[in-house]
């Protein structure tokens, strides 16, 4: 009994905010008369915030050990601007240009990790520092613009999965087909782990709440892809991005020696260098994938504007650390999650989309963020609180 | 001499949840005179020291305290300061980066409607630094002090209070031999003045030289108060016997130990303070430890036990290390923790909230915390293992909590200590080295860790434990290393050791230590 309530109370936290998604999509979807969940707005939520959710990814892994980035607004811009000019004045084929740009990125993270690690500046003026170096260094290069990227570039945000296999009514196939794999792999692997738990003899989630949690995902997930199959394109290539980056990340979060050192660190800074981890190195390998990942979301940008633009991804990095904070990452620190910084992302996305079909001024989008990320914050801290009188 | 009582402390009793800090104790300081306190780590001097200062304001303890025969009923320092008491507590509390006269007159501050005036502040503190004996400009930045200068300030900082009663908590601790002379010579030109002076010291020599008479605690309890000054001439050997002789509170699991070849040995080993690095923190010790054999570390507070053990365990704590550590015969390195590890030594500290344990995350994610490689294929956890092995741990070592995704925050200091136990034996060293392993825990828990460690001695580890508490150290240890002032000033087979021989090598003077 014991082992039920602490395994619902550990989760709580995290079943809180995917309520909180549901009532503001609920919310809207009311507001909005049934726009919000049209099919083409779905597909368009998504390429809107590809670039939110990739920086979280990363974001989460820097505040859980203890950071902060702030500068990857301007390595978007910076490394964009590279990649547009890589496109245009150099006439390097695409995939050679992304993977360049790649490189960049990581080389830049580099140089920030260096003096994060090893020379022991705080990542809040490293990267702030950073902020105005990559900015100032993007305008030099870009100028304002660099545009006419060839179309396969621009595919990667712009674009979606062919239709290969025709339409059932109005439904793209592609999509359904992702969908029943969707479904069927992650039912297999919450399977396997159940099983793998068992064969060690070790508790395991009543097997009521285990078919619970399978019927309602599995349900979420056809809902959603059916719908994004009515979709005028099917199945955004951006989405096959962010998923895989999702899944690889929790992967490497939750099951690699790697991602176990980082919440080490961010816990307890000192008892992790008595364990033996090597604390610098975890601080380098963040910011540098920080960087790779910037990279991927600079891609993304400028593919999606079909331009490199000097004033690309200004306040990304706010965005993406308030994904991270309403998603239930800790400040001080040593807690936070993908998924939680995801559904930070997608409820940050949820308004800006509502609020932009609803015709509300820019101006009040913002201050109505603003509030959202102060009261998701709040309501956490209270709820800890409570926890610990309890 | 013969003097009026200028203090009275009567029947003091204080009380923390589940402990008895101070129980009856009584302290009586004539006008004028050098009253020193002495007793081990955690008798309870400071803790005395705090009530008598209004640290634990009035209403936190029971009994009554007399200042000039008048009760007193301190809520806070401010009241006590304002009667004249003023408490130097063991760890410097200046501001680094005010300048010295910003920090005399810190909180007192000379000044008119709001407005300081710096003119009265830089006089002032002039003429207060010479009556010290410092002859620094007051406007120097505090950093830029050594700590025997930091320390003469803070003495600055309670005349300019006009000070009658001066407490001086371990006022020698950190300095050197000449700052430690310097301040003796100003406590007596301050009994010359009138100045009532406490000085709470572990050094012998010093009450012997300074006191006019000593109070001993123990337990939280006082046991005697000696006149140094009476008709028979009261020895250091007499002090000691009042020290030691705890009660034997715990009782220990019997154990005969299958003692093997040499595991590790430490030669030589010398190590400077991190910040203040002319400091010898460490000063050519020489130890070693066999398999099967758990040796003990005796010594009183800021003997270097703890920086030995960890400046050995990757260079954890201190800089300019010199020595060489012999693992098995050959010599190693350990330059950091990982290749400390890889070594087979393995530390549990003591101070296993901020150093020992991760608190926000599980048992799990603890216990594994040291050995992710074993526990790994390419980089990937595999989760379910750790959990067995998690099981197996809260299984053996009977960790108290419903299951190992169990917060270790929230557990109880003797579970908590269970798990850093297991996180080390985890890593299957060859050498554990266990600061106080049960500080701050219940009697029964301190049973089962004895148990715990007398198996690892069993399984033909080498143990080392640190501890402040000399009946522990007789009843688990089969040798004890005695420590003071970074020396290894004594070393004493089980069958030998007495609290009484181990604390006078505790308190032995450099002088006296034969190499």
């Amino acid at each position: 009994m014991t082992a039920v309530s602490e395994y619902l109370g550990r989760n709580v936290r995290q079943y809180g905010i995917v309520g909180a998604l549901i009532v503001i999509v609920l919310l809207f979807q009311v507001l909005t008369d049934g726009r919000l969940l049209y099919p083409n707005n779905i597909a368009s939520l998504i390429q809107q915030n590809a670039y939110v959710m990739i920086l979280a990814i990363g974001m989460v892994m820097v505040i859980v050990a203890g950071h902060i980035d702030l500068s990857v607004g301007s390595v978007v811009a910076f490394v964009g601007g590279l990649c547009a000019i890589m496109l245009t004045d150099w006439e390097l084929p695409w995939i050679l240009a992304v993977v360049l740009s790649l490189g960049i990125g990581a080389l830049v993270g580099m140089w920030q990790g260096f003096w994060i690690a090893y020379v022991g500046i705080p990542a809040f003026i490293v990267t702030l520092a950073g902020m105005l170096i990559f900015r100032g260094l993007a305008i030099v290069l870009v100028g304002t613009t660099v545009a006419g990227l060839p179309s396969s570039f621009n595919a990667i945000s712009n674009g979606s999965l062919p239709n290969w296999l025709g339409f059932i009514g109005d439904a793209d196939v592609v999509t359904l087909c992702i969908g029943a794999v969707g479904i069927v792999a992650f039912a297999v692997t919450q399977w396997r782990s159940r099983a793998a738990a068992r064969r060690h003899e070790l508790a395991v989630e009543p097997m009521s709440a285990f078919v619970i949690k399978l019927v309602v995902a599995s349900v979420l997930i056809a809902v959603v892809t059916y719908w994004l199959s009515l979709s005028a394109g099917g199945t955004p290539i951006v989405l096959l991005i962010v998923g895989a980056l999702i899944i690889g990340y929790t992967f490497v979060l939750n099951r690699t020696v790697f991602g176990r050192h980082i919440y080490a660190v961010g816990g307890n800074r000192h008892a992790a260098v008595l364990s033996g981890v090597n604390s610098r190195r975890v601080d380098f390998g963040i910011f540098v994938n920080m960087g790779v990942l910037a990279a991927v979301a600079a891609i993304v940008t400028t593919s999606r504007a079909g331009a490199g633009v000097a004033s690309a991804g200004v306040n990304y990095e706010l965005d993406a650390i308030a994904a991270c904070f309403i998603g239930g990452t800790a400040v001080t620190g040593g807690v936070g999650r993908i998924s939680g910084a995801m559904i930070g992302a997608l409820i940050m996305g949820v308004l800006n989309m509502g609020l932009s079909i609803m015709a509300v001024d820019a101006a009040w989008q913002q201050a109505i963020k603003g509030l959202v990320l102060l009261l998701a914050v709040a309501f956490d801290l209270v709820g800890k609180r409570r926890s610990r009188l309890a | 001499m013969t003097g009026e009582s200028h203090l009275e402390m009567r029947s003091i009793t204080k009380e923390f949840p589940g402990v008895k800090a101070l129980q009856d104790v009584t302290l009586q300081v004539r006008r004028g005179e050098v009253h020193a306190i002495c007793g081990e780590n955690g008798a309870g001097k400071s803790t005395l020291m705090k009530v008598l200062s209004g640290v634990y304001p009035h209403g936190t303890y029971d009994g009554e305290i007399l200042l000039g025969g008048a009760p007193c009923e301190f809520r806070g320092i401010k009241e006590s300061e304002a009667r004249g008491v003023v408490i130097i507590h063991q760890e410097l509390a200046l501001v680094p980066y005010l300048s010295l006269a910003e920090n005399i007159f810190l909180g007192n501050e000379k000044s008119r409607a709001g407005v300081v005036d710096w003119n009265r502040t830089s006089r002032d503190a002039k003429e207060l630094l010479e009556r010290v004996g410092l002859h620094d400009d007051p406007a120097t930045q505090a950093a830029d002090l050594g700590v025997g200068k930091q320390q003469l300030v803070e003495i600055a900082k309670a005349l300019s209070k006009d000070v009658e009663l001066l407490i001086l908590d371990e006022p020698t601790a950190a300095l050197n031999d000449e700052d430690s002379a310097h301040l003796l010579g100003l406590i007596d030109q301050f009994r010359a003045a009138g100045i009532t002076c406490i000085i709470i010291s572990h050094k012998l020599n010093e009450i012997a030289a300074v006191a006019d008479s000593v109070t001993i605690i123990r337990d939280g309890q006082t046991i005697e108060t000696l006149d140094l000054h009476g008709d028979e001439p009261v020895s250091e050997d007499r002090i000691i016997r009042g020290m030691v002789g705890r009660e034997l509170d715990s009782r220990f699991p019997t154990h005969e130990p299958t003692i093997g070849e040499e595991v590790l040995r430490i030669e030589d080993w010398t190590v400077h303070h991190p910040v203040n690095p002319e400091r010898v923190v460490v000063d050519h010790a020489n130890l070693h430890v066999r398999a099967g054999e758990i040796v003990g570390l005796a010594g009183l507070m800021g003997a270097g036990r703890t920086e030995l053990a960890m400046s050995v365990f990757g260079q954890s704590y201190g800089t300019g290390i010199s020595g060489s550590v012999y693992k098995n015969g050959s010599k190693i390195r350990t330059r950091n923790v990982a290749e400390a590890i890889s070594h087979g030594i393995a530390y549990a500290t003591e101070d296993r909230k901020r150093y020992g344990l991760n608190l926000i995350q599980t048992i799990r994610e603890n216990v594994s915390a040291s050995a992710l490689g074993k526990l790994s294929r390419w980089g990937v956890v595999e989760t379910e293992q750790e959990v067995v092995v998690a099981e197996k741990y809260r299984h053996d070592f009977r960790i108290k909590a419903p299951s190992v995704e169990s917060v270790v925050g929230k557990l109880s200091g003797g579970n908590q200590q269970k798990v850093v136990l297991s996180k080390w034996v985890y890593s299957d060293p060859d050498v554990l080295i266990l600061d106080e392993p049960t500080r701050g825990i219940d009697v029964g828990a301190k049973f089962e860790i004895y148990g715990i460690i007398n198996a690892l001695a069993d399984a033909g580890k080498a143990v080392i434990v640190i501890s402040s508490e000399l009946p522990e150290l007789i009843g688990v240890c089969d040798r004890i290393y005695a420590m003071n002032e970074g020396r290894i000033t004594g070393e004493v087979a089980r069958a030998d050791a007495t609290q009484e021989n181990l604390m006078h090598y505790m308190t032995m003077d450099k002088g006296e230590v034969v190499r």
